[in-house]
C-alpha cells in the first residue's frame, strides 16, 4: 500500500519531464535551423548580410506557403499529395489568365479552393483515403497545368513581380514575409475559439462531434485552407521565378511533408505548429542549396544530405517522444 | 449462367472490362487497325507496372498507412545498378540481375528499419529514404551510358506469336503470388495483419517478421523492374522509374485491393495494368495531348476510388 | 427527500438489448433537483447503458425518459446538454492535443471573440480551485502531458462550468478510480456542496465507502434490473455487497479433489507492479480464475504470458504453446473480412499444411470438427464470420484456440454478451479440455465461471492481492478482496 502511495507520488512529481520534453520538442525545429545558420556562418560568413539572406531565402518563402497549406491537412489527420502540382497549376494560371484576363483568373483560382473544399467533403463523407484522392488529384492538376501551359513560359503580373521583389530596408523580405505568414497563421489557428475546435479535430474527433460541432464542417474548412494557401505559394513562386512551368511545384509535395514534420507537426492527432513548420521550410531551403554549396557537397548528393536531414531530426524526435513514452 | 453470374462477383474482373471497351474504343478508332500490336505493346508495358504493383500490393494489405514511396528511386538505382554490373557482356547478365536484386532488397531492408527503428509512419520513412536512394543513383550512374547486353536486350524483347515473353513471365509471376497470397502461410499473415493488427499478434503471427519480409519483398521486386526496364529501354536512366510512384498505387487500388488492408487482388493487378497501358494508348490513338491524358488518368483514379471506397471501416 | 422537491429526471420501464443480450430490462429511476444518487452494480449489470442513455448518446429500444417533468421523443447529447445535463464518462473525452483552457472552450459555444482564452482560462481555474485546491494545473497545460488523474481532474471540473447554457445533473461515471484519496476526498466534498445547493448527480463508483458517505440514496442494479433503492442510511457495506452479489446460490460445481503439486507447473507469472510474493502458478490441467474488478491488471498479465510465449520475459515463464480467447472480439479476435473457417484456422496455420501449401481441406476439416463440437449454428462454414451472432462469434474464436496445438489456453473475460445456453456449453468444454491435460487461465468478473475453476487469484491494482484455492472460493471472499481498501481507506480518513 504505502508502495502504491509512493509510486503515485513519483508520477506526480515527474509530471514536469514530459512537459520538458515537449518543450524540448518544440524547440528542435528552430535549434536545427540555428544549427544550420552556424554551419552556413562558419563556412563563408559573407553569408550572414542583408543581401546574402536575400539570396539563400530567394525560394523559402513559396516553400514555407505550401508547407502551411500541407499542415492544415495534417491537423485533421489527412495528408494531400497533390499540393506541389497544385502549386504548379496555378503558377501557370497566374502566369497566363491572371496577367491576360485577370477576371478569368481570379475566378479559377477561387474555382480551385473550391474544389479542395469538395474534396475535403468527399474524403469526410464517403470515409475515402486522403493518400489515394490526392495522388488521383495530383494527375488532375498537372494535366490542367500542362493544357495551360505546354511549354515553359508565360509571364508573371508585374504586380506580383514587383511585391516578391521588395527591398525592405534592414530585413530582407522573405525573412519578414516568413514572420507575417507564420504570425497570422499562429494567431488564426492556435489563438482564436474555431482554432481550438480544428485542431481538436486532429486529436479527438469524437469528443468534438460529441460536444455538438459538425466535423465535416472542421475538415471542409481545413480542405479549403489547404487550397487557399496552395494558390498564395503558386503565386508566390511564379513572382519570384516570372514565368511558370508545369512541373515547376512538382518537388514541393514532398518538401511541403518533410517541413511540418521537421517543425514539429505529426501525422495524427492535431499537433502541429505553425510557427515550426515555417522555420522547418525555411530550414529546408537553407539547407537544399547554400549550406550544401558551402559545405561543397556535389549536386549528386544535396538530395541525400536533405534525407538525411530528415532522418536525424526524426530521430531526435523518437528519442524525445520515447521518453514522454516512459511515463 | 450461374458462371457468369460467379464471374461478374469477382472485383477483379471489372478491370478487365474496363480494358476490354478502352481497348475496342480504340480499335473502333483506327477501324481496326493495329488491333493486334496495340495488344502486343500493351502486355510489354504492362508486365512492369504488375511487378511493382504486386510488391505494393502486399504492402497496401498490411493495413492503413503501409505504402511504399522507395519505389521510383530503388528502380532508377537497380537500372543502373544491373547495366554497370552487367557491363554489356552476356556472361554478367544473371548476376547483374542478382545485384539489382540485392540492392532492391536493401532498400526494402532498410526502408523496414527506418519505421521500425524511428517509429514513423511508412509513408515518410520510405519518403525519406528515397532521397538517399535517388543522390546514390544519380552519382552511382553519372554519366553512365551502358547498354545492356544484346543478349539480354533481345530477351526482353521476345514474342512467342506476339505475346512478349516478358508479359509470359509476368502472368506466371502473378499465379505464383496469388497462391502465396490465398494458399501459403505467408499470405494469410499478411492479410490477417491488414484486418487486424492485434488480433492477428494475439493469433500467434509474427507480426514484425511478416512486415520487414513485405518491405523487402517489395524492394526486390523494385529492383528486379529495374533491370528489365534497363534491358527493355535499352539503358538505365534516373528517372526510369518516375511513373511507378503513382501507378503502382493506382493498380493495386484499381484492381481491388482495399486501402485499408486485409483484402488484395492478384489478378485484378494485371487488369488493372492493362487497363491503365489500353486507356494511355487509346488516348494516343485519339490524339490527345499529354495534358488531357494526364487528367483524365486522375480522374478516372479518383472515380474508381470513390466507388470502389467507401465502405465503413470495421474498426 | 421532501414531497416539495421536483423530478429532474425519471425514467420508466427502460429496455436496451443487444442482440440476444438484455442489457437494460425494464429500469425505472427517478432523481430529485438537490439529491445526489450512488448507482452501484457489478460490471455488466447495465449501469453505463443506462447513463449513456440519460446522457443522449445511448438509445433506449424502450421505455420514456423525461426531464423535469416533460417527456422527450428525440432526445439527444445536443438536447440533454440544452436540458443542463452532462456527464463525466469513463473513457476520457477530452482532446490530448489541446490545453486546459481549449478544451474547456469545446463545450461551450459560447466562448468565443476576442479575450476568450482569458475567459475560459478563468473559468476552469475557478471550478478546479474550488473542487481541487491546490491542483497544481495550469489551464495553459497540454491535456496530454497531464498525468492521468490530472486529467480526470479537469473533466470533473470543467463538467461543472456554467456560461450559457443551465446546470442541472451532472453523472460521474467512476470519476475517482485515477484520483488520489485526498482529491478524491475533495471531490466527494464539492460534489456533497454542490449538491446542498441545488444541482443534482448520479455517481457510479465502486468504492463503496464513497457511495455510502456521500450520496442520499442509493440504487443497486444488477443484471440489466435495479434491485434495490434506499436511503443511503438504510444501507451498509455488507448490506450493498449483498444486494449487488444476489442470494441466488447455485450447486457448486464438484472440483475434483486433487493436491495441487501432482502435476507440472506450466505457467508461473508475477504482474508487473508485484514487488515481490505472491505469483501466479498454473499446473497442467488447472482451470486457474483470475478475480476482481475490470481492468485491474488481469488482461495485462495474461499479454505478458503471450508476450512471453515468444520471447523471454523477466517474471514470466511458460512450459506449452499458448492460445488466446479474447473477450474483445471486435479489437482483439475477429478477422471480419473472413469466413468462419478461415477465422478458425489462422491459429493452426503451420499444422494445416499439404507441402508448401494450405490446404483447403483441412482447414475445413478442422472448421468442421470443432463447429460439432462446440455447436456453431451456420448452415455453411464459409459464410462470413460477421454472419454470425454474438455469443456464436465467439464460439469461434474458443474453436481457433481449442483447435490449435496450445496446450496453455488464455482467456480473456471470454463470455462478455454471451447467453446462459451458450456459457454452460462452453464450460463443460473447458472442463473437458482439462481433463485431457490443458491447462487454462480464465480472467472473468462473473461469479459463476469462478466457480469452475481450480483456484482462483483476485487481483487489484496490477497485483495479486487474494489466492483462494476452490474449497475456499466463496463470493463475499472475492468481493472484500476486490473492494478492500484498506490502507487506501485509512488514508482517506485521515485525510476527511
Amino acid at each position: 500500500m504505502t508502495a502504491s502511495a509512493s509510486a503515485e507520488t513519483l508520477a506526480r512529481t515527474g509530471l514536469r519531464s514530459p512537459a520538458f520534453a515537449r518543450l524540448l520538442r518544440a524547440l528542435l525545429p528552430a535549434l536545427s535551423m540555428t544549427l544550420i545558420l552556424i554551419a552556413i556562418a562558419y563556412l563563408n560568413p559573407r553569408a550572414i548580410s542583408y543581401f546574402g539572406f536575400s539570396l539563400m531565402l530567394n525560394l523559402a518563402i513559396p516553400i514555407a506557403l505550401a508547407t502551411i497549406a500541407q499542415m492544415f491537412v495534417i491537423t485533421v489527420n489527412e495528408l494531400d499529395l497533390s499540393i506541389g502540382t497544385f502549386v504548379g497549376f496555378v503558377a501557370c494560371v497566374t502566369a497566363t489568365w491572371l496577367r491576360d484576363a485577370p477576371l478569368l483568373g481570379v475566378v479559377v483560382l477561387l474555382g480551385s479552393i473550391g474544389v479542395y473544399a469538395a474534396l475535403g467533403a468527399l474524403i469526410h463523407l464517403r470515409n475515402l483515403p486522403s493518400i489515394v484522392v490526392t495522388l488521383g488529384m495530383s494527375f488532375v492538376w498537372q494535366g490542367l497545368a500542362i493544357l495551360m501551359l505546354p511549354k515553359p513560359g508565360g509571364k508573371a503580373p508585374d504586380w506580383l513581380q514587383g511585391f516578391m521583389s521588395l527591398k525592405p530596408p534592414f530585413v530582407p523580405f522573405p525573412i519578414i514575409a516568413a514572420l507575417v505568414i507564420g504570425l497570422g497563421v499562429h494567431v488564426a489557428l492556435m489563438r482564436t475559439s474555431y482554432g481550438a475546435v480544428l485542431r481538436g479535430t486532429g486529436g479527438n474527433a469524437q469528443a468534438i462531434h460529441r460536444a455538438g460541432w459538425s466535423i465535416l464542417k472542421t475538415k471542409v474548412t481545413m480542405f479549403a485552407l489547404t487550397g487557399l494557401f496552395g494558390v498564395l505559394s503558386g503565386m508566390a513562386l511564379v513572382g519570384i521565378t516570372t514565368s511558370a512551368d508545369a512541373n515547376l511545384g512538382n518537388g514541393y509535395t514532398l518538401l511541403a511533408i518533410a517541413g511540418v514534420i521537421l517543425g514539429g507537426g505529426e501525422f495524427v492527432g492535431g499537433r502541429v505548429s505553425p510557427i515550426g513548420a515555417v522555420i522547418g521550410a525555411l530550414t529546408l531551403a537553407l539547407a537544399a542549396s547554400p549550406l550544401l554549396t558551402f559545405m561543397h557537397i556535389p549536386p549528386d548528393w544535396q538530395v541525400a544530405a536533405n534525407g538525411a536531414i530528415l532522418i536525424i531530426v526524426l530521430a531526435a524526435r523518437a528519442l524525445i517522444s520515447r521518453r514522454e513514452g516512459d511515463r | 449462367m450461374t458462371a457468369v453470374r460467379t464471374l461478374l462477383a469477382r472485383p477483379w474482373i471489372w478491370s478487365f472490362i474496363g480494358a476490354l471497351i478502352v481497348w475496342l474504343a480504340a480499335i473502333l478508332f483506327t477501324g481496326g487497325y493495329g488491333a493486334g500490336g496495340m495488344i502486343t505493346a500493351a502486355l510489354s508495358l504492362a508486365v512492369f507496372m504488375v511487378i511493382v504493383g504486386i510488391g505494393q500490393m502486399f504492402v497496401i494489405t498490411l493495413g492503413p498507412g503501409n505504402v511504399d514511396l522507395s519505389l521510383p528511386a530503388n528502380i532508377g538505382l537497380a537500372s543502373a545498378v544491373a547495366m554497370k554490373v552487367m557491363g554489356g557482356s552476356n556472361a554478367m547478365i544473371a548476376v547483374g540481375l542478382v545485384a539489382a536484386l540485392a540492392s532492391g532488397m536493401a532498400v526494402g531492408a532498410a526502408n523496414y528499419l527506418l519505421i521500425r527503428v524511428l517509429r514513423i509512419p511508412p509513408i515518410i520513412a520510405t519518403l525519406s529514404s528515397s532521397f538517399i536512394v535517388l543522390s546514390i543513383d544519380i552519382a552511382y550512374g553519372r554519366g553512365l551510358q551502358i547498354k545492356p547486353p544484346p543478349a539480354f536486350a533481345d530477351f526482353t524483347n521476345i514474342q512467342v506469336f506476339g505475346i512478349p515473353i516478358l508479359a509470359i513471365g509476368g502472368v506466371v509471376f502473378a499465379f505464383l503470388a496469388g497462391i502465396a497470397l490465398q494458399r501459403m502461410i505467408y499470405g494469410r499473415s499478411v492479410l490477417a495483419i491488414g484486418q487486424n493488427m492485434r488480433a492477428a499478434w494475439l493469433a500467434g503471427i509474427p507480426v514484425e517478421r511478416i512486415r520487414f519480409f513485405t518491405y523487402t519483398l517489395s524492394g526486390a521486386l523494385g529492383g528486379i523492374n529495374g533491370a528489365l526496364l534497363a534491358g527493355y529501354f535499352r539503358g538505365a536512366s534516373v528517372d526510369i522509374g518516375n511513373e511507378y510512384l503513382l501507378s503502382s498505387i493506382a493498380v493495386v487500388v484499381i484492381g481491388g485491393t482495399s486501402v485499408a488492408g486485409g483484402k488484395a487482388n492478384v489478378p485484378g493487378i494485371w487488369g488493372a495494368s492493362l487497363f491503365l497501358v489500353l486507356l494511355l494508348t487509346m488516348l494516343n490513338t485519339f490524339g490527345v495531348s499529354a495534358g488531357v491524358r494526364l487528367l483524365l488518368t486522375g480522374l478516372i483514379i479518383v472515380g474508381v476510388i470513390t466507388a470502389a471506397g467507401g465502405q465503413k471501416t470495421l474498426r | 427527500m421532501s414531497e416539495g422537491k421536483s423530478v429532474i429526471v425519471r425514467l420508466d420501464g427502460v429496455e436496451r438489448h443487444f442482440g440476444a443480450v438484455r442489457a437494460l430490462d425494464g429500469v425505472d429511476l427517478a432523481v430529485e433537483s438537490g439529491s445526489c444518487v450512488g448507482l452501484v452494480g457489478h460490471n455488466g449489470a447495465g449501469k453505463s447503458t443506462l447513463m449513456h442513455i440519460l446522457a443522449g448518446s445511448g438509445r433506449a429500444d424502450r421505455g420514456r425518459i423525461a426531464i423535469r417533468g416533460h417527456e422527450e421523443t428525440a432526445y439527444s447529447v445536443a438536447r440533454a446538454q440544452k436540458l443542463g445535463i452532462r456527464c463525466v464518462f469513463q473513457e476520457l473525452s477530452l482532446c490530448p492535443n489541446l490545453t486546459v483552457a481549449e478544451n474547456t472552450r469545446i463545450t461551450h459555444a459560447s466562448l468565443k471573440g476576442f479575450g476568450w482564452r482569458k475567459r475560459s482560462a478563468a473559468l476552469i481555474r475557478a471550478k478546479l480551485d474550488e473542487i481541487f485546491p491546490g491542483h497544481g494545473i495550469d489551464p495553459s497545460d497540454v491535456v496530454g502531458d497531464l498525468a492521468i488523474g490530472q486529467r480526470q481532474m479537469v473533466e470533473v471540473a470543467r463538467a461543472f462550468t456554467v456560461t450559457d447554457e443551465p446546470l442541472h445533473l451532472v453523472i460521474l461515471d467512476e470519476p475517482t478510480s485515477s484520483l488520489d484519496a485526498h482529491t478524491a476526498g475533495q471531490l466527494l466534498a464539492f460534489v456533497r456542496r454542490a449538491v446542498d445547493q441545488g444541482i443534482s448527480s448520479i455517481l457510479i463508483s465502486h468504492m463503496l465507502g464513497e457511495i455510502l458517505s456521500t450520496c442520499d440514496r442509493v440504487v443497486v442494479m444488477r443484471d440489466g434490473k435495479v434491485v434495490a433503492t434506499d436511503t443511503a442510511a438504510a444501507f451498509d457495506r455488507d448490506r450493498l455487497v449483498a444486494t449487488m452479489g444476489g442470494t441466488r446460490h447455485r450447486d457448486k460445481v464438484a472440483a475434483v479433489a486433487r493436491t495441487r503439486e501432482e502435476t507440472a507447473v506450466m505457467v508461473r507469472a508475477r504482474p508487473r507492479g508485484q514487488v515481490a510474493g505472491a505469483e501466479l502458478v498454473a499446473h497442467r490441467g488447472e482451470v486457474i480464475g483470475l478475480a476482481g474488478l475490470a481492468g485491474h491488471g488481469q488482461t495485462r498479465l495474461l499479454l505478458d504470458i503471450v508476450r512471453a510465449s515468444t520471447a523471454a520475459r523477466p517474471g514470466v515463464t511458460v512450459g506449452a504453446p499458448v492460445a488466446l480467447v479474447a473477450g474483445d472480439r471486435q479489437t482483439d479476435g475477429i478477422f471480419p473480412l473472413w469466413s468462419i473457417a478461415e477465422n478458425i484456422g489462422i491459429r493452426s496455420l503451420a499444422g494445416l499444411k499439404r507441402g508448401l501449401l494450405l490446404s483447403r481441406e483441412r482447414e475445413a476439416a478442422l472448421a468442421r470438427a470443432w463447429q460439432e463440437k462446440i455447436s456453431i449454428r451456420t448452415p455453411d462454414l464459409d459464410n462470413n464470420i460477421l454472419s454470425l451472432s454474438g455469443g456464436n462469434q465467439q464460439k469461434v474464436l474458443f474453436a481457433r484456440a481449442l483447435g490449435s496445438d496450445a496446450g496453455i489456453i488464455l482467456m480473456d473475460d471470454p463470455m462478455r454478451g454471451v447467453d446462459i445456453g451458450t456459457k454452460l456449453e462452453v464450460y463443460d468444454l473447458i472442463r473437458d479440455e482439462a481433463r485431457k491435460g490443458r491447462t487454462f487461465l480464465w480472467y472473468t468478473t462473473e461469479m459463476d465461471e469462478l466457480e469452475n475453476c481450480d483456484h482462483v487469484y483476485v487481483f487489484r491494482n496490477g497485483r495479486i492481492v487474494a489466492d483462494l484455492a476452490h474449497s475456499e472460493l466463496t463470493e463475499e471472499k472475492v468481493i472484500q478482496s476486490s473492494f478492500e481498501e484498506g490502507a487506501g481507506a485509512a488514508l482517506r480518513e485521515r485525510a476527511s
